[in-house]
């Protein structure tokens, strides 16, 4: 008999199941986006998927792990759907393929694979893509698309005309406000006032596929797959910063509202701060953890260069993990009052 | 100007006397280093690193004389923990290491000369002249210096048998490969 | 009603107690042989007191408790002494210890028993008496139970805790015996009572045994108002609500920290069943020969037995007729027992659940993953630690570390392992890393002590060699004195006759000289002395015994040999 030992009772859980929890609770969302923005988006989930399956594959023959044990544990589906929903969706094929396999094989097999890489992979693929290809990853859809259309786009078989792409609601308004400069000739009430782009409150399409992405965070939480802690801190950071800048000059600030409706908002407190190989793990740690990332993101994505700023916030504090963990150590039973 | 002279000087005195104070409240005496040192060693006093005991062997290495590989009763654990202290390459050990093993007595041999009873060095040998000596097995530290002097040859080293009492919990073996 | 505090952490796994409470206890018929180990509690190993050959009757001591937290040892039946010696043991090493094996004779024959109104003794009697009587903890701790029968010396105590909660799966022994045999459970944890003078008795009973619960109502109930503090509390299921902290901190609300004693926190917790043997031993003079076991798991008639301590587990298991895909015995419930390696290791104090193991019952654990940090471990863990970082550091043994992260506060209970999705054996980490600390922590201690004495030994050489070359200095004085003093008696008178030092010395720097160097030399004759028997006092007694033993084999062996010998005296 092998040596193994108590208990021998083990709950029905496994890696597998909670991947699968995560790419479950992304449905809605997927839903949301295809019926706003058209079915593009499928083209670059079913190629992004079946990168990420490869490249690990091969990683892993390389790394002569067994590919039986770690294929099926759906970890690199979930980073290349996260990939995908990140990427504006009508960025060309190879930039989504080779995305997914940066994070693949650089940000995750590199490191040691599942549950060893301190950064997290879709993340570092989001910010590698923007820095090294900045106008490709600003350009959204406007919600009409065709489905011929897209796909001729995505695969450079029709020229990206500006009629078909459009900033997002993020830059529009930055645009906007920076055209406008200290002149106060507009105002944020006046630039959410075309409802073409920015819909009912935060852009049209983004808040409804934000909404979504809600829901399927709620399900998550509901299943303890993720604990509440993160998602909570991740927008009470956000709602903070956003709503003291709005209160002081609403003209210039856009609404918490319209900052969690936007941008990558909901999919990252749902479910790219709560992964969780790179984030913190002790309670207080979580909160400090996704509330540092609401408030970073915010700040990147209104004062900084870049569109959103929720992938580069992520991963600075990725780094403070370790540093974050540390300091908020849970006292242990019976050693409270110490 | 009196005054502030005096403030100054009284400062000083103050000072002067809380660092005096400090420096024989907290003297270090002797070398931490050496100490550190020979925390890590296992003190069985064996001499096999070629030093008349661990304390000798401990100042030899803080003073950079000898290797850190001489001690087999320390182990590549005892290595690998010196080059952590030290900052220095773990190499490897000069010597086999060998299971822990201790000293046994042939109570129907041993002529009772006491020769390795002043051979121990930690004094694990009881008995006196004439009579049986016998090694308490628990302070023997298995460092073999009895055995040359012992003329009958009536001393064994013997492993330390495995019991409930000193059984480990074996490290978990984790097949990742075998796993698929 | 009490209200009641929760416990973080906790698992629910599937109770599986209901197959083995539809009968009755029954006793196990008496087995071929008994093997009764000597070491069945905590604390020192009681000393074998019957040889081979020796008769022996029910109940009789066969082992002496060594030291005060020990605990005695008895026969469980009556019957032969076959052998005294290394037997399997019932721990997961599968290695031998020290074991009386008793053949029975059949008859059963009881010592002369006698009861004791433990009300009239005194405390230290009462104490004295269990210890006799091998009470130790049967919830599977095995802590010798007049141990833990002292109250804080400044604390007051308020609350004692008897627990009844059993919170394992499959087991279901203390919920059998609160059923059948509430009323002695409720005595002896009166016993207890009287020893500790708490405020308030709390018997816990998780929400799955109403039954026994209503049984100790009744009984306490039954026994009146001497009873009165007594209150049976039902709390919620929740593995590991049996556990000794988890119940306290369930009951009252105080959280037992690992660096302290329950004592401390005026509140202490005995088992059901360990509070039953208590009332047996003093009220019935029947000392802990015999426990209640559940045989369960892949059987055909899983039920409660009472169980001769000693029994081999392989007959035990059989009379529960296990199915044929049986390939294993777990001692102990699912979450905490182990798989014994040796099936014909016995019965202990500590067995309270057999559990015939299949791999259907139990599927082999699937294949381990890496960890991916998603702390369900902490959030299950009931002591609130950190199991994945201490994974991370067992793993790497770094074991500095695990202590940091308080691996010394894991009870491992296997709600870690239970819950994790990438199926590590935490807990089999941590046990390592436990026991590797222990080793190191032996092989300091010893490092320490060696150290020691071996200073001490150069010491004493540096002394006796100074002492050796002011010997010879002496003597050589000494030498030159009784010349000069030879010299002046000659030319004296023949009045002394003998040239040894005389107390009517010529002068009294004389006098003073020579009184030094008798000293001295008195001095060094002493030392010589003492140099000579090294180390042969304060000696432990183990030792001791040692000497003498292998004194009188070599005495036999000279004799054999015809040789004259020397006088012995160690």
């Amino acid at each position: 008999m092998e040596f193994n030992t108590s208990p021998y009772l083990l709950k029905e859980a496994s890696v597998q199941r909670v991947m699968l929890k995560v790419l479950l609770a992304l449905l809605p969302g997927i839903a949301a986006y295809v019926w706003l923005f058209g079915p593009a988006i499928l083209i670059h989930l079913a190629l992004t998927t079946i990168t990420a399956l490869v490249g690990e594959a091969l990683m892993l023959k390389v790394r002569r792990r067994p590919l039986g044990l770690f294929l099926p544990d759906l970890s690199a589906v979930v980073t290349a759907w996260l990939i995908t929903l990140t990427f504006p969706p009508l960025v060309p094929w190879w930039l989504t393929v080779t995305a997914t396999l940066f994070a693949i094989v650089i940000a995750k097999q590199l490191y040691g694979g599942l549950g060893q890489n301190p950064f997290n992979p879709a993340m570092i693929a989001f910010a590698v893509s923007i820095v090294s290809f900045p106008a490709l990853m600003s350009q959204w859809p406007g919600t009409d698309g065709h489905f011929s259309s897209q796909l001729q786009v995505i695969f450079g078989l029709a020229p990206r005309l500006d009629g078909l792409t459009s900033a997002t609601p993020l830059d529009a308004m930055k645009t906007a406000l920076m055209l406008a400069g200290d002149s106060h000739s507009t105002s944020v009430s006046s630039i959410l006032a075309n409802p073409e782009v920015f819909g009912l409150v935060a852009g049209r399409g983004w808040e409804w596929v934000a909404l979504a992405y809600l829901l399927g965070g709620v399900w998550l939480i509901q299943q303890r797959v993720i604990t509440w802690h993160m998602p909570t801190a991740f927008i009470a950071g956000m709602v903070v910063i956003s709503g003291a800048l709005w209160l002081w000059q609403p003209a210039t600030y856009a609404s918490p509202l319209f900052h969690l409706l936007s941008g990558g908002s909901m999919l990252g407190a749902f479910f790219i701060v709560t992964d969780p190989v790179t984030g913190a793990t002790t309670p207080r740690g979580k909160l400090l953890f996704a509330a540092g990332i609401g408030l970073l993101a915010y700040l990147i994505r209104v004062f900084g260069g870049y569109p959103d700023g929720v992938a580069f916030a992520v991963l600075l504090f990725n780094i403070c993990v370790p540093l974050i963990d540390m300091y908020t150590q849970p006292p242990v039973f019976g050693m409270k009052d110490q | 100007m009196i005054s502030a002279l005096a403030i100054m000087a009284l400062g000083a005195i103050i000072l002067g006397a809380a660092l005096g104070f400090a420096s024989i409240k907290f003297k270090v005496h002797g070398n931490p280093l050496v100490e550190k040192i020979e925390g890590l060693l296992p003190q069985t006093q064996c001499g096999q690193c070629g030093f008349p005991g661990c304390h000798p062997y401990a100042e030899a290495i803080a003073k950079g004389e000898a290797d850190i590989n001489l001690c087999p009763p320390g182990g590549e654990e005892g290595v690998r923990k010196l080059a952590d202290l030290l900052g220095r390459e773990v190499k490897a050990l000069n010597a086999e290491e060998k299971p822990k093993q201790v000293a046994v007595i042939d109570e129907n041999t041993c002529i009772g000369c006491t020769l390795c009873i002043q051979a121990c060095p930690v004094d694990a040998i009881v008995g006196a002249a004439k009579q049986l000596h016998i090694i308490i097995a628990q302070q023997c530290t298995g460092c073999e210096l009895c055995l040359p002097p012992c003329p009958v040859e009536c001393i064994a080293m013997v492993t330390i048998p495995e019991t409930v009492d000193n059984w480990k919990w074996k490290y978990p073996v984790t097949e990742i490969r075998k796993a698929a | 009603m009490l209200q009641l505090f929760k416990f973080k952490g906790g698992v629910k796994p599937a109770t599986n107690k209901v197959q083995s409470v539809t009968l009755p206890i029954a006793t196990a018929p008496l087995p071929s042989r008994l093997a009764v180990p000597l070491h069945q509690s905590i604390g020192g190993t009681p000393r074998p007191i019957v040889e081979v050959g020796d008769k022996v009757l029910k109940g009789q001591k066969i082992g002496e408790a060594d030291g005060w937290i020990s605990a005695a040892v008895h026969a469980p039946t009556s019957g032969t002494v076959i052998e005294v010696g290394l037997y399997p043991a019932a721990h997961p090493s599968g290695l031998t210890a020290a074991t009386v094996v008793i053949e029975p004779d059949g008859e059963d024959r009881w010592i002369d028993r006698q009861p004791v109104d433990y009300a009239s003794l005194e405390p230290e009697a009462v104490r004295e008496l269990l210890r006799e009587a091998g009470v130790v903890g049967l919830g599977g701790a095995v802590f010798p139970t007049h141990g833990k029968l002292t109250a804080s010396k400044t604390v007051p105590m308020e609350e004692m805790v008897i627990n009844g909660a059993e919170c394992e799966p499959y087991i279901t022994c203390d919920d059998l015996l609160m059923r059948e045999r509430a009323e002695e459970v409720v005595r002896g944890a009166g016993v207890f009572r009287d020893l500790l003078r708490p405020k308030k008795v709390l018997i816990g009973i998780e929400d799955n045994k109403p039954e026994a619960a209503a049984a100790m109502t009744a009984a306490i109930k039954a026994l009146g108002e001497a009873f009165k503090e007594f209150e049976v509390v039902v709390v919620p299921t929740r593995y590991p609500a049996g556990g000794a902290k988890q119940l306290i901190r369930v009951l009252t609300g105080k959280e037992v920290p690992a660096s302290k004693r329950s004592t401390d926190l005026g509140v202490q917790c005995f088992n059901v069943a360990t509070a039953y043997t208590a009332w047996r031993a003093l009220a019935h003079g029947e000392p802990v020969i015999s426990r209640l076991v559940t045989i369960t798991g892949n059987v055909g008639e899983p039920r409660n037995w009472e169980v001769l301590i000693g029994t081999p587990m392989d007959e035990l298991l059989r009379i529960g007729q296990p199915k044929p895909d049986t390939d294993g015995i777990i001692m102990g419930g699912p979450m905490m027992g182990f798989l014994v390696p040796d099936t014909k290791a016995p019965v202990v104090k500590a067995t309270n659940c057999l559990i015939a193991h299949s791999p259907t019952l139990f599927p082999p654990k699937p294949p381990e993953m890496p960890c991916i940090r998603c702390g369900e471990c902490a959030r299950a863990c009931p002591h609130e630690l950190q199991p994945f970082e201490m994974y991370w550091f067992s793993r790497a043994k770094n074991f500095g570390k695990t202590q940091e992260y308080a691996i010394f506060d894991c009870i491992e209970c296997g709600c870690c392992s239970f819950v994790c999705p990438s199926r590590i054996p935490l807990v089999q980490y941590f046990r390592f890393a436990k026991s590797e600390i222990w080793a190191r922590e032996r092989e300091s201690q010893a490092a320490e002590g060696a150290k020691n004495r071996f200073e001490f030994k150069q010491l004493r050489e540096e002394r006796e060699k100074a002492e050796k070359a002011e010997k010879l200095a002496k003597a050589a004085a000494a030498q030159a004195a009784k010349k000069a003093a030879e010299a002046l008696a000659a030319a004296n008178a023949p009045e002394t006759t003998v040239a040894e030092p005389a107390p009517d010395a010529p002068s009294a720097a004389d006098a003073a000289k020579r009184a030094t160097i008798e000293a001295a030399m008195e001095r060094a004759k002493a030392q010589r002395a003492a140099a000579q028997p090294k180390n042969v006092d304060h000696l432990p007694p183990a030792v001791e015994q040692e000497i003498a033993e292998i004194d009188a084999r070599q005495n036999q062996a000279v004799m054999a040999n015809a040789a004259p010998d020397g006088e012995k005296n160690s």
